[in-house]
């Protein structure tokens, strides 16, 4: 009971914490340490078999899986915070309180507290017990719960299988089409501009600067501007620097078109 | 003196003559052959279409004059018959069976339906024959021949079925023909017009038929002359009027008799020859078939014989005074023919003691009638289709045989001594006057008044000066035309014959009873030239107006109000069109109005507050999951909240 | 060991995981709501396991694993499909079925 004592109000703040961080990466650690809390509960609850199953499989695989996906599908802008539908999240807070409390209350009231325990159930042990009922009672749900696995597996195959409707396109036709694009829009022939170059920063999100001071939007990973974690480097900076090292400049000049960005 | 109108006291109600007739054997075998000859003839020349113009003409006036032929032989064989023996039943087949109601299909000779039966395929035949020549240069002339023999069946099957419904069947099957031939010619709006007008206001009537077929069903549980005849003494006297009065709707309707006349006139719209048929052997004669069928009916309901009388008296004058004002011969002759028929229906009334006079007028009547309208077809036929008397004149001359037939129905109708219809009108204003003062003074006055206009007609037709039209020829119609003229002609002289001995009304008693006897305050002899001086009094007053000096081309219009309603029908239409039709159509748009503001009001209204709720409720559709998420967690908080309240309750 | 307070506990988890399913929108964390939502109903099995001294409250709880991990791959197979052609992981970008 200490123990539940100790994980219960930490697993609803994990719980919490999960709904309300902004970013994904973060809501799925704190999925995890609620499922490894859960997990020494179910030790508690005399499940030592789902003690071992619920670390295993939840927090061993689904999570990883959640962070492949993540990691695959990248961050955008669904991780903002502001609520689009009016209403919505008001009335879900109001609506989940509700539920739980009376959830919580009727449960409470229905729940008696005689606790017949499983130490008769366990007496070979928890999962030759687990088994005899798996192998034997539930042994056709066991069975169909096979065939939902090869479903599940085959299903997201099918739906990450993506089909190749064009030929593969060759380095000549990425030179040609690099080509067509210079010659009927003017697209810069060259690689992309690296980030940081004339910049204080030599870093991968810094962007570069143009010859005429504005930044190259080009010149930084998607993802960091996705995230907005994109360093700005006006070009006010650079011209501050200049008129450092120009002793000959007007500095007041300077001063005002540098503040003026 | 006789009573004002006697029927009023009903001390003799009752003893109509049952029907029991015995199974048709030997000659009476082929008697379905009556009916099936035309009808094939009409089968084989509405499914030839075309093809049978070249010969259709001559296998409808075959098959007509071989049913003749057939019916004469019936004829005669019943004639070998006893009195007994002479109601003859075949039964062809069961038509209805309907629990403990059934119908067969059967016909049944006796003496009524025998001499209907010789009327229509005899004067049919010949109406067939005259219309070889009438319809020559007509480019349907196959259809007009099956139009006709559909006509002659169905008043074939009219006559002769035993069972009110099957009557029926024949009685829609007039109706049927009657509209195809008035609107043969339905290129002409008028004609059109006239067949709608004529199939409407038989259907008033119909509606007192099938009202009728429907109240014996109710009290007999039988249609059949038989079972309704057996039943009637026992039928209370509401039932037995109820039934009278039906009958008589019915009969009014397909005889053009007041209220329901005003078709006749119209339905000249059609060939000539149609106008012949209709007038004199079918159709205008079912009504007073029906009448005097069901003479076991009137037995049993002084009130409804009462009120055919009625109808009869109002009719022979209103189509007397009708036939006075028309300058359109065919109309004339159409005035005359509803009063004529309303002699057939006076007698009918009377019972028994005109029963045999009803029929007999109407034999006479058929021939002479059917007489003068083919001769009038033929004076048409030589005017180039021009039906204005006051464009004729001087015809006796061009068509000597045309004039010479049509004079001796003329005499007929007029009821000169001798010929057929004196003998006939004779005999009903005897009766009439037998029955009550106030019919027979007026059908006293109808035979002046006929008298009048028939002698009229005569003058401007074939007597007085030419007033022809430019470019018109007359010249006399081909023999084909003529000899059925000569041979119609001939019957109207001597059609009278028929009474000789008093045959007629034996030959009839099996049907209609014993004439009875009645008493006249003179003596029949005194009756009969007192008649005759009101005849001649016509003659004499038409002579003085028509037949001396000029004739207007033209009809004047400076008349008395008398000749201008004459010109009207009588403001018959008139009357329809203000007590029916105005009122209708007010209902009709006042309905029209209800249903388009209320009734259409609620269905849209309805309507409109679905869709417009839809479109707001619609709303909540946002395609966004989350909020339908929201909506199933506010419902899964329901049902927690529901399961609590069950549990602490 | 006081039964109530586990299944209080399991309330707990449930209801904030139905808000974080009904608050976020990036699918991704919207799926781990979910998953934080069947692992509360599996504590409460568990529970229920001890409380009447019956393991099939706990082979139940093993199901919903099993369950749950096919229901993962097929979910997140469908959102990375999603997020191929549509190039983003928003539930509500995905709203076209609407009035």
């Amino acid at each position: 009971m200490i123990l539940f004592w100790l994980l219960a109000p930490l697993m609803v703040l994990a719980a919490i914490g999960m709904v309300v961080v902004r970013k994904a990466v973060h809501s799925a650690l704190l999925l995890a340490f609620v499922m490894v809390s859960l997990a020494a509960l179910y030790a508690g609850l005399d499940a030592p078999f789902l003690f071992a199953v619920q670390i295993i499989v939840y927090t061993g695989a689904i999570l990883m899986l959640f962070l492949f996906v993540l990691m695959l599908v990248g961050v955008d802008a669904s991780d903002s915070v502001v609520e689009t539908i009016k209403g919505q999240r008001l009335m879900a807070v109001v609506l989940g309180l509700l539920f739980g409390g009376l959830l919580s209350i009727g449960v409470a009231q229905a729940v008696s507290a005689t606790v017949v325990g499983l130490d008769e159930a366990n007496g070979e042990g928890n999962v030759p017990a687990l088994a005899q009922l798996l192998f034997g009672r539930y042994v056709f749900a066991f069975e169909l719960t096979s065939a939902l696995l090869i479903t599940a597996a085959l299903g997201a195959m099918v739906l990450a299988h993506t089909e190749r409707v064009a030929p593969k396109a060759t380095q000549r036709d990425l030179a040609q089409a690099r080509m067509r694009d210079y010659a009927e829009h003017g697209a810069h022939l060259g690689p992309l501009p690296t980030p940081g170059v004339y910049a204080r920063h030599n870093a991968v999100d810094t962007p570069a600067l143009l010859p005429d001071g504005s930044t190259a939007e080009a010149s930084v990973s998607r993802s960091l501007r996705a995230r907005g974690n994109v360093r700005r480097a006006h070009a006010g900076d650079v011209d501050k620097t200049a008129a450092a090292l120009d002793p000959e400049a007007p500095a007041a000049d300077l001063s005002e078109r540098g503040s003026g960005r | 003196m006789t009573p004002l109108i006697s029927p009023w006291l009903p001390a003799e109600a009752g003893g109509g003559v049952p029907v029991l007739p015995v199974e048709a054997a030997g000659t009476f075998w082929w008697l379905w052959l009556i009916i099936a000859l035309p009808a094939l003839g009409a089968t084989l020349l509405l499914l030839g279409g075309r093809l049978t113009n070249p010969w259709g003409h001559l296998l409808g006036t075959a098959m007509s004059a071989g049913s003749f032929g057939v019916a004469l032989v019936m004829f005669v064989a019943l004639l070998g018959r006893s009195e007994e023996e002479r109601q003859v039943r075949q039964q062809l087949w069961t038509w209805l069976d309907v629990g403990d109601y059934t119908v067969d299909m059967s016909l049944l000779f006796d003496p009524l339906s025998a001499v209907f039966v010789l009327l229509i395929t005899g004067v049919g035949t010949l109406i067939h024959i005259y219309s070889i020549g009438y319809m020559a240069h007509d480019e349907r002339r196959g259809r007009f021949f099956a139009y006709l023999n559909l006509f002659v069946v169905a008043m074939l099957v009219l006559v002769l079925a035993d069972d009110y419904l099957a009557v029926f069947l024949g009685w829609e099957g007039v109706g049927l023909a009657s509209y195809l031939l008035i609107g043969f010619w339905a290129h002409k709006q008028s004609a059109a017009v006239a067949a709608k007008k004529a199939f409407v206001v038989n259907r008033v009537g119909d509606v007192g038929m099938s009202l009728a077929v429907m109240t014996m069903v109710a009290t007999f549980s039988t249609s059949s002359f038989v079972g309704v005849s057996a039943g009637m003494p026992e039928a209370s006297s509401g039932t037995s009027t109820a039934l009278g009065l039906l009958l008589l709707l019915a009969a009014c309707g397909k005889s053009a008799q007041v209220p329901l006349q005003s078709w006749l006139l119209d339905a000249m719209e059609g060939p000539t020859p149609v106008s012949a048929l209709i007038h004199a052997a079918t159709m205008v004669t079912a009504g007073v078939y029906l009448i005097v069928r069901s003479n076991y009916v009137y037995a049993e309901t002084p009130v409804a014989q009462v009120a055919v009388m009625a109808v009869g008296l109002v009719t022979l004058l209103f189509g007397a005074v009708i036939g006075c004002a028309k300058d359109d011969i065919k109309k004339a002759l159409a005035g005359s023919t509803m009063s004529q028929i309303g002699y057939m229906t006076l007698a009918a009334g009377i019972g028994p003691a005109g029963y045999a006079f009803a029929i007999f007028h109407l034999l006479t009547h058929g021939f002479f009638k059917a007489n003068m309208f083919l001769g009038a077809g033929s004076v048409m036929h030589a005017m180039d289709d021009d039906v204005d008397m006051r464009h004729y004149g001087a015809l006796s001359r061009a068509m000597p045989i045309t004039f010479l037939t049509f004079a001796a129905g003329y005499l007929a109708i007029i009821g000169f001594p001798g010929f057929a219809g004196f003998w006939s009108k004779d005999k009903i204003i005897e009766a009439a006057f037998a029955e009550g003062w106030v019919f027979g003074v007026g059908a006293l006055l109808g035979a002046g008044v006929t008298a009048f206009y028939m002698t009229r007609v005569m003058l401007m037709t074939f007597i007085s000066k030419k007033r022809w039209r430019s470019g018109v020829h007359p010249h006399e119609s081909p023999s084909v035309m003529t000899v059925p003229l000569v041979v119609l002609g001939a019957l109207s002289a001597v059609g009278g014959v028929l009474l000789l001995g008093g045959w007629i009304t034996g030959w009839l008693e099996p049907v209609t009873g014993p004439e009875g006897e009645h008493e006249l305050f003179v003596s029949p002899f005194i009756l009969t030239s007192l008649v005759t001086l009101v005849v001649l009094a016509g003659v004499v007053v038409a002579w003085l107006v028509f037949g001396r000096g000029e004739l207007a081309g033209t009809a004047p219009q400076r008349v008395s109000w008398v000749t201008r309603a004459a010109r009207n029908d009588l403001y018959g239409d008139a009357f329809n069109e203000a007590v029916f039709m105005r009122p209708g159509q007010h209902l009709v748009r006042g309905l029209v109005y209800l249903d388009d503001t209320i009734i259409d009001g609620v269905v849209n209204g309805v309507a409109a507050l679905v869709g417009g709720s839809s479109g707001q409720v619609r709303r909540a559709q946002t395609g966004f999951v989350r909020s339908y998420a929201l909506t199933m967690l506010g419902g899964a908080l329901v049902a927690v909240l529901a399961t609590l309240a069950v549990t602490l309750a | 060991m006081n039964p109530g307070a586990y299944i209080t506990l399991s309330a707990l988890l449930f209801s904030i995981g139905a808000v974080g399913v009904l608050v976020r929108r990036n699918a991704i964390v919207v799926f781990m709501s979910v998953e934080l939502m069947l692992n509360a109903c599996n504590l409460a099995l568990v529970t229920f396991a001890k409380q009447t001294g019956d393991l099939s409250g706990q082979v139940a709880a093993f199901f919903v694993m099993v369950v749950a991990a096919a229901e993962v791959v097929v979910g997140l197979a469908i959102i990375m499909s999603i997020f191929r052609t549509r190039r983003s992981a928003s539930v509500d970008d995905a709203s076209l079925l609407k009035y």
